[in-house]
């Protein structure tokens, strides 16, 4: 007999499995879900869930998809939360904190309450990144932030209505197209093949036999 | 942290560890991995597919369970839907909203079309986000176009249609290219030299990545764009059926809202099919890599409008799915764990193959390693072999793997394995569709006008097997590509009267080879809800 535990989705009490995760106790329990699941693998952030342990304070916040139901699990999914995206034109912004202040000034009014970071599905420090996003200092805002799955649980805590996701999308993209140093080899080989320098090649390979390509291939030096 | 029982196998393992890291194992010679595939590999296993009786590929042998959404009965019949008054009318549909469906509707928007995007999940719920271990591209100077061209033909099984790998191997460094000035950021050097490694059955180190989030950086940066772009993206709404007009053209999608079933229709100059894979079909009992909506609807929408399937029998097992612990069962390993240096070991702590054979090969090799040659590490899920990655940081030096592969770590940690430490326990899972719908270079279907295709939904961009990072590249190339030639064509089309003649030609189809189902498709999602009163 497999291991039960007493889970509460959305109030409504569910004898489950003690080895499911709490998508697949939501499942157990008999929804087809549509909202909330996503990649089902910790990737897209389609199933950000709020819970509580009965008897904890402390509000919890996870990926669905992630983690495994505990007893007496309280348990609300966010499946969509209301983030400030704005648009910009990647071609025409400038590459320092002005562009900041312009589209997300509420970055300024962060408190300092680390609740975003509390929260983070990822473990990822919030509240750092938002620092360097306020300073300009994009390439370091990329990095801390890398692993964010955009899952907005971060956003729903903070008092100040910062959409941390979008900025640190903002500082990732200038960081990736501004400030990460040019690829020389990338820039000559695409210039080489606009100029048709490997169009001959190609076109022999396009028309050789069959068997004559299976000993190209068969026979290939791999570097090491 | 590991169980008891597999105690006495980790330390063969670890014991062996040392030994393994400097033994460079023999890769297989081309009789050995054809003789290996055939009797170990899922698509050689004859009692697994059924053939076709109806449609343009009748004849021909597909997956059983992909038979039956092929040959079932549309949601819909014609005089259901009222086409004369439109809820939507666009230059360009694009049904799909992953990687390719939103490279597509970028070129297509920058061409000057109007564009609207249809998905059934959200816009970045597809196999893209997924993809870990990155993305091919030739831009290395001992590389070239020609080089990655013989790779992925070989590995495809010279089965490739040349033209589309010639198109995928010299669009590529473009590719790159794009993406990086869209802000996609790559591991690069100090220097900005990428950082490129191995993949299964490369000759060169053309394996570009972003950490072990490629697939995600890649996709969240062009969902990005579309919204800067301000592209219609009409969510949680899926395509159903495809409306042709009277001259055959492809000229919209009846459309359902997946929450509330309400129909809608949406009229189009063009037609972009990019709906991705079918890991959640399930195919032959194994799990998946894939995300929730991989279901083959893109094959369906298409087959019945009339375009053709091309080696949709052949399908990608990823050699190194998670076995343990059973919460992740099936979930993706990189296969940059392997480009990173470590080995695949059995229970005795012996490596049984080179790490870098081509994804058929290594699958099969690890079937053959816990079947006949019972090796295997019993799970309670099946059996697995290991994946030493340790070895990752004897090798890279210490933090190489929470580098590289951070992912992979935090993955792992949530159940208490430090795979710095330990090793994974890995088998094969469902992972990648081969075949698909068959297209020409300028990524129209070859019999239904108007009607494109990009990304996973195409057939013979890679033959019969795919290599690592030829699918984040494929999106990228030919969705931008389907996008461009969407819109051109667009500007050019008149729309004749709308129809869903083929939908009800199709039922007739059914009824007259007398198959019998109660199957409705496209399947859209799969149910995985417990049947309490079945």
């Amino acid at each position: 007999m497999e291991k039960m535990v007493n889970i509460f989705l959305f109030g409504k009490k569910y004898e489950v499995p003690a080895n499911l995760t709490i998508m697949t106790a939501m499942e157990y329990a008999g929804y087809q879900l549509v909202r909330g699941c996503g990649c089902r693998n910790g990737f897209c952030g389609a199933c950000a869930t709020i819970y509580r342990i009965k008897g904890d304070r402390e509000l919890k916040a996870c990926l669905a998809c992630q983690t495994t139901v505990e007893d007496n699990m309280y348990i609300a999914t966010l499946p969509f939360f209301p983030l400030v995206k704005e648009v910009y034109d990647i071609n025409k912004i400038s590459v320092n904190e002005s562009v900041m202040m312009q589209l997300y000034p509420e970055i300024y009014a962060c408190v300092g309450c680390n609740a975003c970071t509390k929260a983070c599905t990822q473990e990822l420090n919030v509240m750092q990144y938002i620092a360097y996003a306020q300073r300009g200092e994009f390439e370091k805002c990329a990095e801390e932030s890398f692993d964010c799955v955009m899952c907005g649980v971060c956003s729903s805590r903070c008092p100040a209505g910062i959409s941390h996701p979008q900025v640190a999308m903002l500082a990732r993209r200038i960081n990736g197209k501004y400030l990460a140093p040019g690829c020389g080899h990338l820039e000559d080989r695409v210039k080489e093949i606009k100029n048709g320098d490997f169009n001959d090649l190609i076109e022999s390979l396009m028309q050789k036999p069959v068997e004559e390509l299976k000993e190209l291939y068969n026979t290939r030096e791999i570097e090491k | 942290m590991y169980s008891e029982k597999y105690q006495e196998s980790l330390a063969a393992v670890s014991a062996a560890r040392t030994k393994n890291i400097a033994m460079e194992p023999e890769r297989m010679t081309a009789k050995q991995k054809e003789d290996l595939l055939a009797a170990y590999h899922p698509d050689y296993k004859a009692s697994e597919f059924s053939v076709l009786k109806i449609g343009p590929n009748k004849g021909d042998k597909v997956p059983h369970e992909l038979a039956e959404m092929l040959q079932a009965h549309s949601r819909i019949s014609a005089s259901d839907i009222d086409l004369s008054s439109p809820d939507y009318e666009t230059d360009v549909l694009v049904i799909g909203a992953g990687g390719a469906g939103t490279s597509a509707a970028i070129e297509a928007h920058e061409a000057g079309a109007d564009v609207i995007i249809v998905t059934k999940l959200r816009m970045g719920d597809a196999n893209t986000m997924m993809a870990e271990g990155g993305i091919q591209a030739a831009d290395k100077p001992n590389d070239s176009p020609a080089i990655h061209f013989v790779d992925a033909f070989g590995g495809g099984h010279f089965a490739a249609k040349r033209d589309l790998l010639a198109k995928l191997v010299c669009d590529a460094p473009e590719a790159i290219s794009w993406l990086s000035d869209l802000g996609v950021e790559f591991d690069k050097e100090a220097d900005g030299t990428m950082v490129t490694t191995h993949g299964g059955g490369t000759s060169r180190k053309r394996m570009h990545a972003a950490k072990d989030y490629s697939g995600a950086e890649i996709m969240r940066t062009l969902r990005d764009e579309v919204l800067n772009r301000k592209i219609p993206v009409i969510d949680f709404t899926s395509a159903i059926e495809l409306i042709l007009d009277d001259s055959g053209k492809a000229a919209g999608a009846v459309l359902m809202n997946m929450e509330t079933k309400e129909l809608l229709v949406a009229k189009a100059k063009t037609v972009i099919i990019a709906t991705g894979g079918a890991g959640r079909m399930h195919y032959q009992g194994f799990p998946t890599s894939n995300h929730y909506g991989a279901t083959a609807d893109g094959l369906v929408l298409g087959y019945r409008a009339g375009a053709k399937l091309l080696y949709a029998e052949t399908l990608q097992y990823h050699p190194t799915g998670a076995a343990h612990p059973e919460q992740i069962f099936g979930a993706l390993v990189t296969e940059k764990v392997r480009s990173l240096g470590a080995k695949l070991v059995n229970r005795n702590g012996e490596v049984f193959m080179h790490p870098l054979e081509t994804r058929d090969v290594t699958a099969a090799s690890i079937i053959r390693e816990c079947s006949d040659r019972d090796n295997g590490i019993e799970t309670g899920n099946g059996t697995a072999v290991w994946l030493d990655t340790p070895m990752i940081e004897e090798i890279g030096g210490e933090g190489t793997i929470e580098k590289r592969i951070p992912a992979m770590m935090r993955m792992f940690e949530k159940y208490g394995i430090d795979i710095r430490k330990e090793p994974i326990l890995v088998y094969p899972t469902l992972h990648y569709q081969n075949g698909g719908l068959d297209i020409n270079v300028n990524g129209m279907t070859t019999n239904v006008e108007n009607l494109f295709v990009a990304g996973e939904a195409v057939g013979g961009i890679h033959g019969k097997n795919r290599l690592m990072g030829n699918s984040l590249l494929d999106i990228i190339v030919f969705g931008r590509n389907a996008g461009i030639n969407a819109a051109k064509a667009a500007k050019t089309t008149e729309i004749g009267s709308l129809t869903l003649k083929h939908v009800d030609a199709f039922e007739k189809e059914i009824m007259d080879a007398g198959i019998e189902t109660d199957a409705v498709s496209p399947k859209l999602l799969p149910d995985y809800t417990r049947k309490v009163n079945a």
